[in-house]
């Protein structure tokens, strides 16, 4: 039976379903944005956004306040959050530095003029 | 009617504000204050994580992400946010396009998330029995390659020595890109064409 995601909300635990619908919300909006911002920063915020949702979910099923200590996946998703963490730390010191290189070459953080290599 | 279950009050605060701002960064046109709402989203993230019992993480996520990779992120807002470049406008094609396909994209997931029982969480009485537990011990005792938890499983030692090498490595080559190394020159502005971008679509 599928119940509504806001019935009974006030007076119930919330379950691991209502931490997978933020995550999903978060991941969308961080699609979009990697898909419609034109400066590169934006696209950056977009791909932190991204690995919110997807460590929002890592969260969601490791932990056994939402799932109970049966079916959650103990501390694995805790661990792989973390790690999802220091790479997205990497990632966008990498990317920054990047964008930063592009802007004093370019003169411009407009992803539509990084079109040098197509050829 | 039951009385209300605080740690529920507690996800819809937080989550409605992460939701919320993440919205707010997409919709937003203007760079400064899509860095001040994506802040706000992720230290809501914090609090969810809290709220998941995995309280270590949820403290990463406010010391790393929120005091680290978002000031980063602000910073190179600051040194790039020229005039023409603090507001950008996409086309409204780009918009239609990205809203249907992520419009699709969020109705399969949400659907997904809701039709799993398995997902419903647990009833109150169940979730009032729960006793918490502290986090940072397992956590760190599993980096260092033991499992306090589950002593059959395998630590996690290997893939924290392979992240620590690639933070070193990433640190070392994002200072390396990121130098200043050599001025513009007039001769490479105007070798650049002027006019790049007209000849797309």
């Amino acid at each position: 039976m599928i119940h509504l995601p806001l019935a009974s909300l006030l007076t119930e635990p919330v379950g691991a379903m209502h931490y997978v619908v933020v995550g999903a919300i978060l991941f969308t909006c961080g699609v979009l944005c990697m898909a419609t911002k034109r400066n590169a920063l934006g696209v950056l915020m977009g791909i932190e956004l991204v690995l919110n949702g997807a460590n929002m979910n890592f969260i969601a099923f490791g932990s056994r306040y939402l799932r109970g200590d049966a079916n959650s996946m103990g501390l694995d998703g805790q661990l792989i959050a973390l790690f999802v963490i220091v790479l997205a730390a990497a990632e966008a010191a990498v990317a920054l530095a990047i964008v930063l290189n592009f802007y004093n070459n370019h003169n411009s953080i407009d992803v539509d003029r990084a079109d040098q290599l197509q050829g | 009617m039951d009385a209300i279950y605080w740690p529920s009050v507690f996800f819809l605060l937080f989550g409605g504000t992460a939701c919320t701002f993440a919205v707010a960064v997409l919709v937003s046109k203007n760079i400064v204050r899509m860095a001040f709402y994506l802040i706000l989203s992720l230290a809501a993230t914090a609090g969810l994580f809290f709220l998941a019992g995995a309280d270590f993480v949820g403290a990463m996520q406010l010391m790393i992400y929120v005091g680290g990779t978002l000031v980063l992120l602000v910073f190179g807002v600051m040194l790039t946010s020229q005039e023409r470049f603090v507001e950008m406008k996409s086309d409204a094609g780009d918009w239609v396009i990205g809203f249907l396909a992520g419009g699709a994209l969020l109705a399969t997931l949400i659907w997904a998330a809701v039709s799993i029982p398995a997902w419903q969480g647990m009833s109150r009485a169940e979730a009032e029995a729960l006793t918490v537990e502290k986090t940072a011990t397992p956590l760190g005792m599993s980096l260092v390659g033991f499992r306090v938890d589950n002593p059959k499983e395998s630590g996690y030692l290997f893939p924290f020595e392979i992240v620590s090498v690639h933070l070193l490595v990433v640190l070392v080559g994002a200072a390396y890109l990121a130098r200043a190394k050599r001025k513009i020159t007039k001769v490479a502005l105007a070798s650049e064409p002027s006019s790049a971008g007209t000849d797309q679509n």
